[in-house]
């Protein structure tokens, strides 16, 4: 009989061991759903895991797709350890592209040093807003922000579809539902010629270091962990749950909204009806591959942003639906939840009886 | 198995009623039980002392078939039973009075009782039974009334019908006079001799020594898991028996010679606040001081607006009492939170160290920095300042013998008595000008709480104001300058700890203030009924 078994305090080796333990479970469990589609199991998943980044332009497209996941995912991070569960980052990112794409084209013939500069800052706060609206909702009406933040994701990636197709479409774009192109001064520097790399992943790396700074080492880091692991502690000694909501949400917000910029900025260079492929759930993934913790986020990002190019490829190559990404990603979410509970218990083999005899 | 009860009084005489030989649990990591055998003879008060942690708990779920036992064997009447589930216990006749009830707040005594039943009866007829018993062993309750609107006390009596309706042959109460006045623990002390008399065999699990004396013939005392000793607690000292339990000789909290009190530090003035729990108490015009150097005990039945008393104070609360109603050194307070409170030199200890007093899954240098990061200049621009930090918590492990493997372990990881000395000398380590504690050795080992006697002593002793909110009048009268009751969220008046008797406390926890309406004039009289006493 396997049984599973409390552990007396929680395992630090099973904090690191078990999103391994998941990846290589849903390699496994991958390999068996290629093997039932008829294509050779090693050779697919060749094709997905190995293949994509067998060449440096290929390096440089999974720092593209891993950008926006790290950034959306550190923000993120940072409420699910205050158990604020914002999972509307998609949405929040999008209004970032549009508060930020906004700018850009309303100077669409400016070519100011100025303007990049204040796109971002229009992306952080198009995102922020979007985050504030469940922070009011959960401290003023305390509605589950899970819901809130969802639903309004769907309002967010309409207006963006009703703004490409009527107001900002492209007068000069045959009535293609696209925005005009943003001007030179509103796209991002590329900072490695040839690719696509952009200074939003320059940025990405400096949201890593400043989100374990506050997380592990900052007053406000510690309110949010306290909040998160003991809300009665927290009353306690007046660290105060509802500036906890807010903060986090406008910061995940205001993370999602700069990475949303940095699509239409960056790779996109205009406003389309869609945006991204995604990036805003995916980055939840991403936040609990890399253990809430920034430099495991870090990580995590590379490995989803993985899951993106190989699903591409895997198209391209073995004929594969798209859908085999979204598979995969939901695969190694649930392997990651399971693996999680070897942190607080330990499984035995034998039975009750037989344990109590040697114990 | 009870078809046969002639047969069994004839032969069950010389067999003990319940026997355990050798009976061995353990759990993942620690061995509650090591074989542990004892007997209770029919019509006997059993005593089963021993502090938290050393299996008493454990052995009663496997004699009431909560836990099986992984070795060792329970004699029933003479013959080996196997108790697979509590229900197999209640058939076979024994009764169980918890700790904590287990009752239905929303419906009503009989409701609460036939569901406890092993067989379902008419209504009716169960209601004739439960007031034939309740008037054959003095027990009296509405069976109409809902739960929520009954005294703690009342409550427990309903644990007591529910067992006394299935005739058991053997009663276990654990921990029952936790939530009772000198007097209902009197009236319960009745009621269970009684049953004694009857021939009902009865196990009394308790710490308090002194109620273990005036109540049971026999005792077995466990220590980690083992029974290491047996007595007649009549024959023996409250202090002696303590020996027993904890291994170790025990010194009283030295109180100092010359105590001298100065300025008030504390100060709550017409404080009424509404409960924020459902069932909660709301607090009614409280007033108390505690001067610099002064130890007050606030003592009453739980549930009476402590724990209100204490989110009021530590400024816990979503809604806060007009400012003046709380003042700290003359600074009016309660409209602060509880950042500005400790800012001005207050300090707090909830009752549950568990998620409150400390985060478990934190280490102790987290924990350390909790509540003591703004007095003990812990960070730097907002940044955690590691190097203080830790050397913060090492210096409580330190100072307050607190027993780990170091500031890097977990809270959760340490005992209930090693993680409340941490706790404790966290707050003491700030050099509060008030502290405020609630339960301040609830479910810790007497070594430590010792320990933290003597550190209340000391520091009220430097000057500090001690407020200790505690059931445990013993604690109160071991260590408190003042005294104060509350009953129903009122509070009686502060009167001096020398010349109150354990009675007169008792009867403040029952309400006595109720009889007025109004808490001062009761007291009043209270009081001369005090002097009266004692010409």
């Amino acid at each position: 009989m396997i049984r599973l078994e409390p552990r007396r305090s929680h395992s630090q080796a099973m904090v690191y061991l078990s999103p391994v333990l998941a990846i290589v479970m849903t390699l496994v469990v991958g390999g068996v759903i290629f093997a039932f589609m008829g294509k050779n199991p090693l050779e697919a998943l060749y094709t997905f895991f190995i293949l994509p980044i067998s060449n440096s332009y290929g390096v440089s497209e999974l720092l593209v797709k891993a950008t926006p996941l790290v950034i959306i995912a550190i923000g993120l991070a940072m409420g699910f350890r205050a158990n604020v569960w914002n999972i509307g980052a998609e949405g929040q990112l999008t209004m970032g592209a549009i508060f930020g794409g906004g700018l850009a084209l309303y100077f669409y013939d400016s070519q100011s040093v100025f303007l990049l500069p204040a796109m971002l800052v229009f992306g952080a706060i198009g995102g922020a807003f979007w985050g504030a609206i469940p922070a009011l909702l959960r401290t003023r009406f305390n509605a589950n922000e899970i819901l809130t933040s969802l639903m309004l994701t769907y309002v967010a990636t309409l207006f963006l579809s009703y703004l490409v197709h009527g107001p900002w479409r492209n007068p000069e774009g045959f009535n293609f539902p696209e925005s005009r192109p943003f001007p030179d001064a509103g796209l991002l520097p590329i900072i490695y010629d040839g690719t696509r790399v952009h200074l939003g992943t320059a940025i990405a790396v400096l949201v890593v270091i400043a989100g374990w700074l506050l997380l592990s080492k900052s007053l406000i880091g510690f309110q949010l962990r306290v909040v998160g692991k003991a809300p009665q502690a927290a009353r306690h000694v007046g660290f105060r749950q509802k500036r906890m909501i807010w903060f986090t949400l406008l910061l995940g917000g205001g993370l999602s909204g700069l990475a949303g910029l940095f699509e239409v900025a960056g790779p996109i260079g205009q406003l389309q009806p869609s945006i991204s492929p995604g990036y805003g759930f995916t980055a939840i993934i991403v936040a609990f591959l890399g253990r809430l913790h920034p430099v495991g986020i870090l990580f995590g990002g590379l490995i989803m942003a993985l899951t993106y190019l190989g699903g591409e490829l895997a198209q391209i190559t073995l004929g594969l639906p798209n859908a085999v990404t979204g598979l995969f990603q939901g695969i190694l979410l649930f392997f990651l939840l399971a693996c999680d509970v070897l942190t607080k218990y330990r499984i035995r083999f034998g039975s009750i009886a037989a344990k109590g005899r040697t114990a | 198995m009870t078809g046969d009860a002639g047969t069994e009084a004839m032969t069950g005489a010389g067999h003990a009623q319940l026997e355990v030989r050798g009976v061995t649990k353990a759990f993942p990591g620690c061995l509650a039980n090591d074989d542990i055998s004892f007997r209770i003879e029919p019509g006997e008060i059993h005593a089963l002392l021993g502090e938290n942690g050393a299996g008493k708990s454990t052995l009663v779920k496997i004699i009431y078939g909560v836990l099986q036992a992984d070795q060792g064997e329970v004699l029933w009447d003479g013959k080996p039973v196997t108790i697979h589930s509590p229900h197999d216990a209640r058939e076979m006749g024994v009764g169980l009075v918890f700790q904590h009830f287990s009752l239905f707040e929303t419906m009503t005594v009989l409701e609460n009782i036939a569901l406890a039943m092993n067989d379902v009866r008419d209504m009716e007829v169960l209601r004739k039974q439960v007031v034939e018993v309740e008037k054959t062993y003095g027990l009296p309750l509405d069976p109409d009334r809902h739960v929520y609107t009954l005294s703690v006390g009342e409550r427990q009596r309903i644990e007591i019908v529910r067992c006394l309706l299935q005739n058991p042959k053997l009663l276990i109460l654990d921990e029952p006079t936790s939530v009772l006045t000198p007097q209902e623990v009197e009236k319960l002390f009745e009621t269970l001799r009684r049953l004694a008399d009857e021939g009902c065999a009865i196990l009394y699990i308790s710490h308090k020594l002194h109620e273990v004396k005036a109540l049971c013939q026999k005792a077995t005392v466990l220590r980690g898991g083992k029974v290491v000793g047996g007595c007649d607690p009549r024959e023996e000292t409250a202090k002696s028996m303590a020996e027993m339990m904890i291994g170790q000789k025990l010194t009283a909290p030295d109180r100092g010679n010359d105590r001298t009190f100065g300025d008030v530090r504390l100060e709550v003035s017409n404080l009424s606040l509404a409960s924020e729990e459902q069932f909660g108490t709301d607090l009614k015009d409280v007033n108390l001081t505690v001067r610099g150097g002064e130890i007050l005990g606030v003592a009453g039945v739980a549930g009476n607006g402590q724990n209100e008393l204490f989110q009021a104070l530590a400024g816990e609360t979503e809604q806060f009492a007009a400012p003046d109603n709380i003042k700290i050194d003359g600074t009016s307070v309660a409209h602060f939170g509880p950042r500005r409170r400790r800012r001005l030199g207050a300090t707090f200890v909830p009752e549950e160290r568990n998620g409150h007093g400390a985060v478990t899954d934190m280490s102790l240098a987290e924990n350390g920095f909790l509540t003591a990061f703004r007095r003990m200049a812990l960070t730097a621009r907002g940044l955690i300042r590691e190097v203080p930090t830790r050397s913060f918590a090492d210096t409580i492990i330190k100072t307050f013998d607190v027993r780990t493997t170091g500031s890097g372990a977990e809270a959760g990881s340490l005992s209930g008595g090693n993680l409340q000395k941490f706790i404790v000398g966290r707050e003491i380590l700030q050099d509060p000008g008030v502290l405020v504690i609630s339960q301040p050795t609830w479910g810790v080992d007497a070594g430590a709480a010792s320990a933290i006697h003597q550190a209340l002593l000391d520091l009220a002793a430097k000057g500090t104001a001690v407020l200790v909110i505690s059931q445990d009048l013993d604690e109160i009268f071991a260590i408190c300058d003042q005294v104060v009751v509350m009953s129903e969220g009122k509070m009686s008046r502060s009167r001096p700890m020398a010349d109150v008797s354990i009675e007169e406390i008792g009867l403040l926890m029952g309400g006595l203030h109720d009889l007025d309406g109004d808490a001062t004039p009761a007291n009043d009289m209270l009081a001369t009924g005090g002097r009266v006493d004692q010409a």
